[in-house]
């Protein structure tokens, strides 16, 4: 189902509704290789829109399409398992297995070769992340900062089509921040990736995203470009949602 | 000089009906936190069943589907060429299912306690149902799933009621310790009774602070 071809033509179209108990929210945008940030306040739905991308829960209607193949469809009965999407994904929270050594939660995610190979695989992912030195530190003990570094390279060690982020950042204290951000946009850029980040931080849109949805409780979405000598283009942004 | 049986027998039988119970039991609880089906109510009400049922019912009921009379203690008896009823084997079976309601019940509560987000990122990872189970799942969940266990291991250990309908009060044979204690006291035999009586109390002491180590060591 994955093929080479389909890592190079890694966008993805999404065109959704999904409700969750009393609360509908509707997504329409495209994202292609770079870094698309869905911005907007609390309770707006982005993560929602997240996780019905990520298969982890179902649209009423619409499609979801990576690449050209579509992977969530009600209306033609599609629905592509979260197993088969081919996703790497990160929480707010690194949800890192408390009981596994860092190099192990990397590991758990290479899809390909013998135990021996992966976590080979899992150590360079570790080195990319600068965290090789924690391999086998025990999980439980490695700071907020660590440990999203290690549930980033967890994300990567899949190849995935596509990279989630819901909020990464926002459990972090400043200059944790400013670095993780650095790191994602360095391995962003590295891979060629298709990224992207729920988020109702400003510097996230100011220092990491190429285009941004915004979202505005009770209405569709919208899309924006965004360029990056247009430092009045953020304050337009701010305007459209307050 | 006391007679050791029934303690032995107490032992081998609430051991063997910790394991069934345990097998079953964890399978039920998963089933119960993670599926989405119909009659999981009815499910769940039946195998919680044993705790609030006499346990004089539930071994009538026991009685009723395993004696001699009965399709299952037929084919039992066409199998093993004897009874089931009235034999160590029927204990065994009183006694898982009084211990089965304690690891589905606590089993259930530590398995929906695991976040889910941690299951997420697996299945996010490309990893089945089942291998999520035994990576995030049940790890996450163990110290519940123990202190289930515990407790149920507890509860097979003390049966009285449920064990003496359908494996009778056999001396040598089926007599528990609950039991002997029942008859010790029945014959006036005071120490008999005191000593089991002390022992049932100790371990029941051993297996309540394991559980309660078990519960409140979380991270």
């Amino acid at each position: 189902m994955t093929t080479d071809r389909s890592r190079a033509d890694p966008g993805v179209t999404v065109d959704i509704t999904t409700t969750v108990g009393a609360f509908t929210v509707t997504a329409d945008f495209t994202a292609s290789a770079g870094i698309t940030a869905l911005f907007g306040p609390s309770g707006s739905g982005k993560s929602v829109t997240l996780a019905t991308v990520a298969g982890l829960l179902r649209p009423d209607r619409g499609t979801i399409a990576l690449g050209d193949s579509v992977v969530a469809d009600p209306a033609r009965g599609v629905h592509v398992p979260t197993q088969d999407r081919r996703l790497g994904m990160v929480f707010q929270h690194a949800g890192l297995l408390p009981h596994r050594s860092p190099l192990d939660n990397v590991a758990i995610a290479v899809r390909t070769g013998n135990r021996t190979r992966r976590r080979e695989l899992a150590g360079s992912w570790l080195d990319r992340v600068h965290a090789g030195h924690l391999a086998t530190t025990p999980t439980a003990t490695l700071s907020g900062g660590e440990q999203q570094r290690i549930a980033l390279a967890r994300a990567l060690a899949g190849q995935p089509r596509l990279l989630l982020l819901d909020e990464p950042f926002s459990a972090l204290d400043q200059p944790t921040r400013r670095s993780l951000r650095q790191l994602v946009r360095d391995l962003v850029d590295a891979h060629d990736l298709t990224a992207i980040v729920v988020t109702h931080d400003l510097d996230d849109i100011a220092h990491l995203a190429d285009r941004v949805v915004l979202y505005e409780p009770g209405s569709t979405t919208t899309s924006h470009d965004l360029e990056p000598d247009r430092p009045d283009e953020l304050l337009r942004l701010l305007r459209l949602i307050t | 000089m006391t007679d050791w049986f029934p303690l032995w027998l107490s032992l081998r039988v609430s051991a063997t009906a910790t394991v069934v119970a345990a097998m079953v039991g964890i399978g039920l609880a998963y089933l119960l936190a993670k599926g989405r089906f119909r009659g999981r109510g009815l499910l769940e009400a039946v195998a919680t069943m044993p705790i609030v049922l006499p346990p004089t019912v539930l071994g009538y009921y026991l009685l009723t589907t395993l004696g001699v009379n009965s399709p299952v203690g037929r084919a039992w008896e066409r199998l093993f060429g004897g009874p089931l009823v009235f034999t160590p084997t029927a204990a065994v079976v009183a006694a898982s299912l009084s211990a089965l309601p304690f690891v589905v019940r606590t089993g259930r509560a530590a398995i929906e306690d695991v976040d889910p987000r941690l299951e997420a990122a697996l299945r996010v990872a490309g990893h089945p149902e089942w291998r999520i189970a035994t990576l995030v799942t049940l790890p996450m969940a163990r110290r519940g799933v123990l202190a289930g266990i515990a407790l149920g291991f507890a509860r097979a250990l003390g049966d009285f009621g449920a064990t003496v309908m359908v494996a009778g009060n056999i001396p040598g044979r089926t007599q528990t310790l609950p039991i002997a204690v029942y008859d010790s006291v029945q014959a006036g035999n005071d120490s008999a009774a005191r000593t089991g009586a002390l022992i049932l109390a100790g371990i029941a002491v051993v297996v309540l602070l394991t559980v309660t180590s078990l519960s409140t060591r979380r991270t």
